[in-house]
């Protein structure tokens, strides 16, 4: 991924991302958490978004090429004889139409699954579609437990202050004024990984040196950046704190705290973005090639969707040059179909599943976060599968083709129940700390017994435990210290 | 806690019915967004009221709507300042939210981007034709040309600008302020090769810069600060003044009219536009054929204005008058404004957010805000 970086970061400039230049016209760096030293393009603080933008500029651009089909939503994958992905079923959101598409290939680009958090960082539509499908495909799932909060998510709802304020110059203050890091990670301070200042933050507040009214922050201090640098370089967060916190940040310390933000697992793939399923491909946050271990580091979750996004494509291209479409169970669609039909018919009075939803996510925030517990994760993994049995016959009011987002809320929230069983067992399994798993009951890492993946693969009941090794290649690991 | 009143407007295409509004009351904090107000009622009562949304953040740009008959974002406008907003234009603090105008609605709130907001994206060839030789390393471009085009970089495509545009109101053919910012993009972008024909084509277009009337709705409107209007001017002056483009509608030599016109009278002067615009920015101008032809062909307009009283002859004649003093300090404006003007194009004064980030003094320029309208505040 690294050695592949620079040309990837080349050819988004190439074909129009406006990164941000120094004064000699060249690409300028930012310091991001983690790292020795300055290393992220970007362009003000919307880089993501900058280059989201591109690449969708490229598809128009592309569009006599690329028939696009927007809106759609995959209710399932597709295998044939032989077990290899052959296709998808999905759902027009416009007008309720079910189709089936064959395909040589199946490539996965859904993120993943942050809305089984409540709060997260992450849209409403980050619900684990993509895990959650290859999954009840067969494909199995890696590092599951390893998932990242963030140090810097609003108070007030949960949204992202991006890290690269603290790689400007702000810096985090407890209730005391301290600035708190000068403990834990005395050489990178704001800038240790993102674990590190998360576990931070987290025992300040449960120290009781939170700010706020109950005590349940930190502040987030933007102004030892320079205004005019804030305005040109920081502008998002400037709208973020104003519209959403009502603080200007280059006046005012912000209140922040850890929040849930990416999960480092998922599907496991190759480094072609190829799963042990033949024909199915996975990048970007649904997948885990396991470049970011077990706490991923500022600006690679984009690196990884991008280089690795490529790959994919050119493998299963490659691939697909080899073979003739495939033939798709047509019976699949009607069992589909069926089952559609089956929730919109269903009888009203269950329980709503905004409710069941926001339990979960609840759960997961209470039990399954910076720091977990044996009893705490069990008590989790209980509520999952009493709200498994709740959204079996959850209540819908729309019963419409046009844009039914009842029905798509009852299909993501199996989804997210899906993945929270799969995060929970991995983090009961894992008897140790490490990366962004943290258990107050084994607080130590155990590279003897636990250097190795947990894999998880779909079973009668749950997820069925294995065990996948590491590739380790040129970095031995070594204790990390900030 | 407080309770708000919101009236949605509904739509569903399958009932055969026509729209209708619906009361529901959420209870939120004030400073919780509308559309933490929509997602309730769907929460809790109806979850087929339908609406695009996902970051809740003012990043996606899906959950354009309009409210208190404003266009904006539902997650970025505060509950309270609505329902104040709404007591302030005298409907008695019910907060109105319907799908966004000028586009056709698929159901409740949710409109078909597709077929108008897209559609005139992909009109302004909205992707970068890089310089050739493409260079090895990263195009070397002047700092200040990247933050420049960042601002219209920060557009979320949420449409919220297309929805009140007048122009596109009045012709629904108008590429429009969303198209014709992003369309900046590439025309500032020195990377870019195709900056003069990309000028060309959006002047000739008799729907293209010049078919924009500057009436502020999409500055007003948008939500990310990219000020679409802005960017129309600026690709106007560019194509004049830079590239030295004369469009076929007229479009450089009507604004050059109009400029002048102002600078010498102070207020505009109906009767010398529009032979200036047609046949030279002059006094002399209505001489020429050409502005004969548009006099001649413009005359039931003009004949209209006058009998509704929207212009008197004598004034229209003459010219409107202005006191001394008035006029002198219109002409103080535009000596300060061209004063500025420095030959090299990229010296010219512009205001750009990413790069005027500040007043010119150093003090209290609100970030950002102000260009924000109450309801955001
Ligand atoms: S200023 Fe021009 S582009 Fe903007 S809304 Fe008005 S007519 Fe449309
Ligand atoms: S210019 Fe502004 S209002 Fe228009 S689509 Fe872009 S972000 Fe939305
Ligand atoms: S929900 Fe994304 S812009 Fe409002």
């Amino acid at each position: 991924m690294c050695s592949e970086a620079p040309e990837e970061v080349l050819h988004l400039e190439h074909i129009g991302v406006t990164f941000h230049r120094n004064d000699a016209g060249e690409l300028d760096l930012r310091a991001f958490g983690g790292a020795s030293m300055k290393r992220t393009a970007y362009v003000a603080d919307i880089t993501g978004q900058a280059i989201l933008h591109v690449l969708y500029e490229q598809l128009m651009a592309h569009a006599e090429q690329v028939e696009r089909y927007e809106e759609w939503f995959v209710t399932r994958l597709l295998t044939d004889e032989q077990g290899h992905c052959c296709g998808a079923i999905a759902r027009d959101l416009r007008d309720g139409r079910m189709e089936i598409f064959a395909a040589k290939n199946v490539i996965l680009a859904c993120g993943g699954a942050g809305q089984a958090y409540h709060p997260t960082t992450n849209g409403l539509i980050v619900t684990g579609d993509g895990i959650a499908l290859a999954y009840r495909l067969g494909a199995p799932l890696i590092d599951m437990e390893m998932v990242q909060y963030h140090p810097t998510t609003l108070v007030e709802n949960g949204l992202l202050i991006t890290e690269g304020a603290r790689g400007e110059g702000a810096v985090l203050l407890n209730a005391k004024g301290e600035r708190f890091m000068e403990r834990y990670a005395p050489n990178k301070l704001e800038l240790a990984s993102r674990d590190v200042v998360s576990r931070a933050e987290q025992t300040e507040i449960l120290e009781g040196r939170g700010v706020g009214p109950e005590g349940a922050g930190i502040y987030l201090d933007i102004t030892p950046v320079p205004r005019r640098r804030i305005l040109e370089a920081l502008r998002e967060i400037v709208n973020i704190g104003r519209d959403f916190a009502g603080v200007d940040i280059t006046r005012e310390p912000i209140m922040i705290r850890p929040g849930q933000h990416y999960i480092m697992g998922g599907v496991k793939t190759d480094v072609h973005g190829a799963t042990p399923i033949p024909g199915l491909y996975a990048a970007g946050e649904v997948a885990c090639v396991s470049v970011h271990g077990g706490n991923r580091l500022g600006a690679n979750s984009l690196l990884d969707t991008l280089i690795f996004g490529r790959r994919a494509g050119a493998h299963a291209a490659q691939r697909a040059a080899q073979m003739a479409l495939p033939k798709v169970p047509r019976s699949a669609l009607l069992e589909e179909e069926a089952a559609i039909r089956e929730i919109i018919a269903r009888p009203s009075g269950g329980r709503r599943v905004s409710e069941i939803k926001l339990e979960l996510g609840e759960t997961m925030n209470e039990h399954v976060a910076v720091y977990r517990t044996e009893e705490g994760l069990q008590k989790a993994l209980a509520t999952i599968k009493r709200l498994r049995e709740e959204a079996q016959g959850a209540h819908i009011d729309d019963r419409g083709s046009v844009f039914n987002q009842d029905v798509l809320g009852v299909l993501e929230l199996s989804f997210m129940l899906d993945c929270a069983e799969a995060i929970v067992t991995g983090a009961i399994e894992r008897k140790e700390s490490r990366g962004a798993h943290f258990r107050t009951d084994f607080p130590e890492r155990n590279d003897e017994e636990w250097l190795k993946h947990i894999a998880l693969t779909a079973g009668e009941d749950g997820p069925q435990v294995g065990y996948a090794d590491v590739t380790i290649t040129q970095w031995q690991p070594e204790v990390r210290s900030y | 806690m407080a309770d708000f009143t919101l009236r949605v407007r509904r739509y569903d295409p399958e009932s055969g019915e026509a729209p209708y509004w619906e009361e529901r009351t959420v209870s939120l904090e004030e400073h919780r967004s509308v559309l933490e107000g929509i997602l309730q009622i769907k929460a809790r009562s109806d979850g087929s009221l339908g609406i695009r949304c996902s970051c809740r953040a003012a990043i996606c740009g899906s959950c354009g709507v309009r409210i208190n008959g404003e266009p904006g974002l539902a997650c970025k406008t505060h509950i309270g300042a609505a329902q104040r907003h709404s007591q302030a234009i005298g409907k008695g603090g019910v907060i109105e939210v319907e799908p966004l105008g000028n586009m056709p609605v698929i159901k409740d709130l949710i409109v078909d981007m597709d077929a108008v907001h897209w559609k005139k994206i992909q009109r302004v060839t909205p992707y970068l034709i890089g310089r050739q030789p493409v260079p090895e390393r990263e195009y070397i471009v002047p700092r200040e040309s990247m933050l420049d085009i960042t601002q219209t970089m920060a557009c979320i495509q949420c449409g919220a600008c297309v929805s009140d545009c007048l122009s596109m109101e009045a012709d629904p053919g108008f590429i429009g302020p969303a198209a014709l910012a992003k369309a900046y993009r590439f025309v500032g972008d020195p990377r870019d090769d195709r900056r003069h024909e990309r000028l060309l084509d959006l002047s000739e277009d008799p729907q293209g810069i010049f078919d924009c009337t500057h009436c502020f709705k999409c500055v007003q409107a948008c939500p990310k600060e990219v000020n679409p209007m802005g960017q129309i001017m600026r690709l106007r002056r560019i194509a004049s003044s830079d590239e030295q483009i004369v469009d076929a509608n007229n479009g450089v030599r009507h604004e050059a009219a109009l400029s002048t016109l102002i600078r010498d009278y102070g207020l505009l002067h109906e009767a010398e536009l529009l032979p200036r615009s047609y046949g030279g920015n002059s006094w002399f101008g209505k001489f020429h054929p050409a502005a004969a032809r548009e006099l001649l062909s413009s005359l039931p307009a003009i004949v209209k204005a006058v009998l509704r009283r929207k212009v008197s002859p004598r004034q229209a004649l003459l010219g409107h008058k202005l006191p001394p003093e008035d006029l002198k300090a219109v002409k103080a404006i535009y000596e300060h404004v061209e004063g500025r003007r420095s030959p090299h194009r990229s010296e010219r004064y512009e205001l750009n957010l990413f790069i005027v980030g500040e007043d010119e003094d150093g003090n209290e320029s609100a970030p950002a805000g102000a260009a924000d309208k109450e309801q955001s505040a």
